[in-house]
């Protein structure tokens, strides 16, 4: 069992459902009630991760990212270290592969809040972000709960993004789904056995959270 | 709160349908917006409100300009003192009755709020259910939450879109007291869109008639419908006098009371309340019967010497639409175009109006 591997997988899911659930919020909140033009535009982009090949997502980050690149040396001139095989690296491709999974569960409770409700809060007297706070973040808690949950199992499980930009380095980009990989490489049958059941276990109980905790919201009113 | 000022609005747009409206509402009346289903009467509304804007638009409450595309300036629906009560109510389904009345209350003092609330459940009369939420209420008390929290806004227009369409017909009539009841408290100015001319007779003291996104119509109540001046109610609605009358006596003896109307004299079936209180009195044109002589021995409370004013065509070769003025109220009678004949009912012709006591309609 490799602690290091866990522990950082862990970190890595945590920090991205952090900072991408208030990003994603905005965007879910843009594409739910923004009226706009190239609105499907943008939502395939929002999507694409969810059937781009993980090795075309990653080849393209790594190009991103890469010492080449202005955002690879804007990151290397602030972090004194290249942004590839780190783990902001990994956390910044972490939080691109997961946007559809934290958009797309907000877009759609945000979506079912019926319009007349939103109109009431502004006739309530309710400026624009106060009308957030009090009326649409507690009626799209079931969805911001699912994005929340999913970020975090699909983070954990993530592999081929994780390889070809972090790589594979101890205690910094090694995460439990490459180090896996790494102990069947090895024929360490056992270690992986366990890794794998733990990171089972994790993604069911997850799952189920989310499950029993969006039926109980849509009971309670 | 400036709620004495009059409601001005006018209204154009080209798309994405034709609109063009402008009214004025009084302060104090309630005005009704009346006009088939798609004529754009709620889109008025929610112009008023400030959640739909138009292409030329001016918006004014008294000295305050809402909106004015002319000078370029829009005040956003959360900062304007209207009261909206939606047709379907729009109740946040999280909130219990006390945190929707709370919501709207953002622009007292916090040491105020608890004070306000309860008031206000003791006015909708929802004392008991202060810790439910919507799921948990009936229609008729969904609509008086509804209508509470668009009353904490304190608002300078309170404005209800088709306030009575959700609701089955034995209900609608209970609302509508609840309605009249607290227009007798709270002193508002009132804007109603509706396509059931009932609201109209029994509760609006002003109408605007819209068709397809224009005013055919406007005027008070009495007016209007005295003429028989009201378009889009076709053959639907029999044509009948809708008048302000108030209690002037009251003859428990007899179980009668007397209403004036102007200074025209009813007498109906007992209607309660103290002298004074105002009375809407429907009276029906099938109902008012035209004679050259005093009649004797007849069932009858009310013998109205009146005037002939116009005869019109009665909706079928064989009636007549009768115009009267009694005093200075005017009354419509239905009558065979024989009897016109008969009885000499020219223009300025003098004529008694015969109307039952049980033939007047009070509304109170």
């Amino acid at each position: 069992m490799d602690w290091t591997a866990l522990t950082l997988s862990i970190r890595l899911g945590l920090l991205t459902v952090v900072l991408l659930l208030p990003i994603a919020f905005l965007v879910a909140r843009w594409l739910a009630f923004g009226r706009f033009r190239g609105r499907g535009f943008v939502e395939a982009l929002v999507a694409l991760p969810l059937i781009l090949p993980p090795t075309v997502l990653g080849y393209y980050l790594l190009v991103a990212f890469g010492r080449a690149s202005p955002l690879g040396q804007a990151f290397e001139a602030v972090l004194g270290h290249p942004l590839v095989f780190s783990f902001e690296g990994l956390l910044l491709a972490s939080l691109l592969v997961n946007l559809p999974f934290a958009v797309q569960p907000m877009q759609n409770a945000l979506a079912a809040i019926p319009p007349n409700l939103r109109d009431a809060a502004r006739c309530c007297g309710l400026s624009p972000l106060a009308a957030i706070r009090r009326v649409e973040l507690p009626l799209a808690l079931p969805g911001i709960a699912t994005a929340a949950v999913l970020t975090f199992a699909h983070t954990l499980g993530e592999f081929g993004v994780v390889l070809m930009v972090g790589g594979s380095i101890p205690g910094e980009t090694r995460t439990v789904a490459i180090a896996i990989y790494d102990r069947v490489q090895a024929f360490d049958e056992a270690s992986a056995g366990v890794m794998a059941l733990v990171l089972l276990t994790l993604s069911l109980v997850a799952l189920g959270v989310t499950n029993t905790l969006a039926r109980r919201m849509a009971h309670r009113h | 709160m400036d709620g004495t000022g009059e409601l001005r609005v006018r209204l154009r747009q080209a798309a994405p349908f034709p609109l063009s409206v402008e009214f004025s509402a009084p302060p104090g009346s309630v005005t009704a917006l009346f006009g088939p289903s798609g004529s754009g009467k709620s889109t008025v509304l929610r112009a008023i409100a400030g959640l739909h804007r138009t292409d030329d638009a001016l918006v004014a409450c008294g000295g305050q300009r809402w909106t004015d595309t002319a000078a370029g300036e829009f005040l956003p629906s959360h900062r304007r003192p209207v009261g909206f009560v939606f047709q379907d109510y729009a109740l946040f389904p999280h909130l219990t009755v006390r945190d929707q009345l709370a919501l709207a209350l953002g622009h007292r003092p916090p040491g105020e709020r608890a004070a306000r609330i309860s008031a206000l459940l003791a006015l909708a009369r929802l004392e008991g259910l202060a810790a439910r939420k919507p799921a948990a209420l009936s229609g008729g008390e969904q609509q008086r939450v509804a209508l509470a929290r668009a009353l904490a806004r304190d608002p300078a227009v309170l404005l209800l879109d088709e306030p009575f369409a959700a609701v089955d017909w034995a209900l609608r009539e209970s609302l509508r007291h609840e309605l009249a009841a607290l227009r007798r408290q709270v002193s508002l100015t009132v804007v109603m869109v509706t396509h059931d001319f009932d609201d109209v007779a029994k509760l609006a003291s002003h109408l605007v008639v819209i068709e397809r996104g224009s005013v055919t119509a406007a005027g008070t109540v009495a007016d209007l419908t005295s003429r028989n001046a009201v378009p889009g109610l076709g053959g639907a609605r029999e044509p009948a006098v809708a008048l302000d009358a108030h209690v002037v006596a009251q003859d428990p003896a007899r179980r009668l009371t007397h209403l004036a109307a102007g200074t025209l004299r009813l007498e109906v079936p007992a209607v309660p309340g103290p002298v004074g209180t105002s009375v809407r009195i429907q009276i029906g044109a099938r109902e008012v019967i035209l004679a050259s002589r005093r009649p004797e021995g007849l069932s009858l409370h009310n013998i109205l010497d009146a005037r002939v004013l116009a005869v019109e065509p009665g909706g079928h070769d064989a009636l007549r639409l009768v115009h009267l003025a009694v005093g200075d109220a005017r009354l419509l009678s239905l009558v065979t175009a024989d009897a016109v004949r008969t009885l000499g009912l020219d223009r300025g012709a003098p004529v008694l109006a015969l109307v039952k006591a049980v033939a007047v309609e009070a509304f109170a």
